[in-house]
């Protein structure tokens, strides 16, 4: 239609409803909850008009299993909730996890625990979002801090679920959920979208949890001639159930090895004034725009301060933040919580280096008390 | 008569070659009769295996799907209906079969049976009705009768049990029928009719666990609590006629409800129509639909 960009204001909710459809996301089931309504109700409008559907299931343990039956059914799913909902879910991350079955979770934080505030923002479930099913499995959570970085991010979580086999949660928060701001959103053309690799063999060879060369292999949809068994008890590379060490020691192997191999696609963040400064911020979410603020007025002050805004909360991205913090004696890390990445922060840079700015109230973290945060911190050694 | 002869070359021809035998089920159970009345009415109906999709929950009964040669998922306790209701929208045209157990279905699956129902989306929900669980060894289930004894009920049971089949017919289903694993041909052709019937049906097979809650209350061997079907069973027609007293402790089996309703996803395809004709399709950021009228959904 138009060569140029047209810029709209769009509310973050809305951007990641946006962003699915761009990526390629054709089913969405969901449930009521504020701060995610938006996103379910966006997408009851417009799933339709490209052909995809939407179903308000009866709650959210339904929501997530549907999502995952539509998505061996081979359509790109993804569903929108938060906390007390995402709480509801993690049986169901956790077979999506085991099953190898792409899709993708959006949890929208509010302030908790249990009812909390719903309307005010949070970052409490960093470590829910990493540990809250039962069992070790790897895990891929990204955590956008803008309306645009919303859509990116929705596009990247269906990227990668496709590209790893594996469920990819979205961690935004209530401010960055219901936020208006000014996007130009990219030309449909250039999004990058991954679809199922399919497979080649005949299907009495097909085995959906092969050995394969690159830890992930294809996943064929339902109905299309390859029929093979999906199971949250351990399997083999059948997929029948097995006791077998052998076949758990191979399976875990891969299972593993998947996201493990690939931390330098996953890993996304941005850094500045990192390898020069004498302090570093690292932040995430919403708070890394207080952050970013900060860290411009503790540069007016004339402190070296280096800023690290994580996009992939979980692997975390400990190579880097140990490469930057070694040559350091100050990591800053504000969260809207009492310190959950601070703890793989300190784990990676040293417990005695890290300063840690929590609020866990509701509202957000001004960019005064971070400054204040890098000040004393500075004063104090 | 060669129909054993004739029926066990059916049920090779379902089975998975691949997988491991014998079942995990302890011999006399109901639930393998169950699967072979599931595989002789694909079988009778002449559906490709591409095309059928066998999905459970956990229990016994979840166990079923990885024994047979269709698309199977083995879910989590009481969802297997939620993962199949995602299934059934994308793939529409596939014939989904869910198999719970009691426990699985009306208990922690509850709420999803009910709203499968409501909604009238086209799958078949087989329900193995054995009254208890029998593969964490025999607690009270929402179907043991009053009075009997359960390893969580030592003292007897004091809940009442949920008719499954009057459930599902109040919820909305479009199809609902009950027999029993006695009533093999009967069960063979009410499996068949769910899967032909568009909306959500629902078959409940009345079984038994000789091995857990069975053997707690010494009702006998697995041939004892098959008579026990046998006897104890009165068909519809038969119980119109009886008073409530006469029916009480009975297995009323029979098609309790067959209607023709709208299914779920033919209507899902007709709000897809008014969604593109109302916005086209790729209206990003299109003005919400007006003039929907919500009684004509």
């Amino acid at each position: 239609m138009t060569a140029n960009p047209t810029s709209i204001l769009m509310q973050g909710d809305e951007a990641c409803a946006e962003g699915a459809i761009a990526a390629g996301c054709r089913f969405f089931a969901g449930y009521p909850i504020t701060p995610a309504t938006e996103i379910a109700e966006v997408l009851a409008r417009r799933l339709p008009q490209v052909g995809g559907k939407f179903i308000q299931m009866e709650d959210e343990i339904g929501s997530i299993a549907a999502v995952i039956g539509a998505s061996v059914g081979g359509v790109k799913a993804m569903t929108a909730t938060s906390g007390p909902g995402f709480s509801l879910m993690q049986e169901n991350i956790g077979y999506a996890a085991m099953a190898e079955i792409p899709c993708v979770i959006v949890d929208v934080q509010r302030m908790g625990p249990s009812t909390g505030r719903p309307t005010s923002p949070a970052q409490g479930d960093v470590m829910q979002a990493r540990w809250g099913t039962h069992g070790d499995h790897p895990v891929i959570v990204l955590s956008p801090s803008s309306v645009r970085e919303t859509f990116n991010l929705t596009v990247q979580a269906f990227v990668f679920s496709e590209r790893y086999r594996t469920p990819v949660i979205l961690l935004t928060d209530e401010v960055i959920g219901h936020m208006r701001e000014h996007v130009v959103l990219p030309d449909p053309q250039s999004i990058e979208r991954v679809d199922r690799s399919g497979t080649t063999v005949p299907p009495e060879w097909y085995k959906p949890y092969e050995n394969f060369p690159t830890d992930v292999p294809p996943l064929v949809p339902f109905g299309e001639g390859y029929r093979y068994h999906i199971t949250g008890l351990h399997h083999d590379e059948r997929g029948y159930p097995t006791s077998s060490l052998d076949d758990i020691h191979l399976w875990q192997g891969r299972f593993f090895r998947k996201v493990g191999r690939s931390l330098s696609d996953i890993l996304l963040y941005d850094e500045d004034g990192v390898k020069e400064a004498e302090t570093l911020v690292i932040a995430y979410g919403v708070v890394a725009r207080s952050a970013r603020h900060a860290v411009e007025m503790a540069r007016e002050r004339g402190h070296k301060v280096g800023f690290l805004k994580l996009k992939t909360l979980w692997p975390f991205a400990e190579e880097v933040v140990e490469h930057a913090a070694a040559r350091l004696h100050h990591v800053v890390v504000p969260e809207m919580n009492r310190g959950q990445l601070a703890l793989e922060v300190e784990r990676v840079a040293g417990r005695h280096k890290v300063y840690r700015v929590n609020r866990s109230d509701g509202e957000m973290i001004q960019p005064s008390e971070i400054l204040t945060g890098i000040e004393e911190w500075r004063q104090g050694t | 008569m060669n129909a054993p002869k004739h029926e066990s070359r059916v049920h090779e021809r379902y089975l998975r070659h691949s997988k491991r035998f014998p079942n995990i089920w302890c011999a006399g159970c109901g639930i393998g009769i169950v699967l072979g009345a599931i595989i002789r009415a694909v079988d009778g109906l002449q559906l490709d295996k591409n095309d059928v999709a066998l999905i459970s929950g956990i229990g016994c009964t979840g166990r079923m799907p990885v024994y047979v040669d269709f698309n199977t998922m083995h879910t989590t306790h009481g969802r297997a209906l939620a993962f199949a209701t995602g299934l059934k929208m994308a793939r529409p045209e596939m014939k989904v079969i869910v198999v719970m157990g009691d426990g699985d279905a009306l208990a922690i699956g509850g709420n999803h049976f009910i709203h499968a129902a409501r909604r009238n989306i086209g799958l078949s929900a087989i329900v193995v009705n054995n009254s208890t669980y029998g593969m964490t060894g025999g607690q009270y289930s929402p179907t043991t009768p009053i009075g009997a004894q359960a390893a969580t009920a030592p003292y007897g049971n004091i809940e009442q049990p949920l008719p499954i089949a009057e459930l599902a017919a109040a919820a909305g289903a479009a199809f609902v029928a009950r027999s029993t694993v006695y009533h093999v041909r009967e069960l063979e052709r009410y499996v068949a009719q769910a899967i032909v019937k568009e909306g959500f049906s629902v078959v409940e097979a009345v079984s038994y666990c000789h091995t857990t809650i069975g053997r707690i209350n010494r009702w006998g061997t697995a041939p004892d609590m098959m008579h026990y079907l046998k006897e104890e069973s009165i068909s519809l027609k038969r119980a119109e006629k009886m008073s409530e007293g006469e029916k009480r402790g009975k297995i009323v089996h029979g098609v309790f409800v067959d209607r023709d309703i709208p299914e779920y996803t033919k209507l899902y395809d007709e709000v897809i129509k008014r969604a593109q004709q109302q916005s086209g399709p790729d209206g990003r950021l299109s003005p919400p639909a007006e003039g929907v009228d919500g009684a004509s959904l």
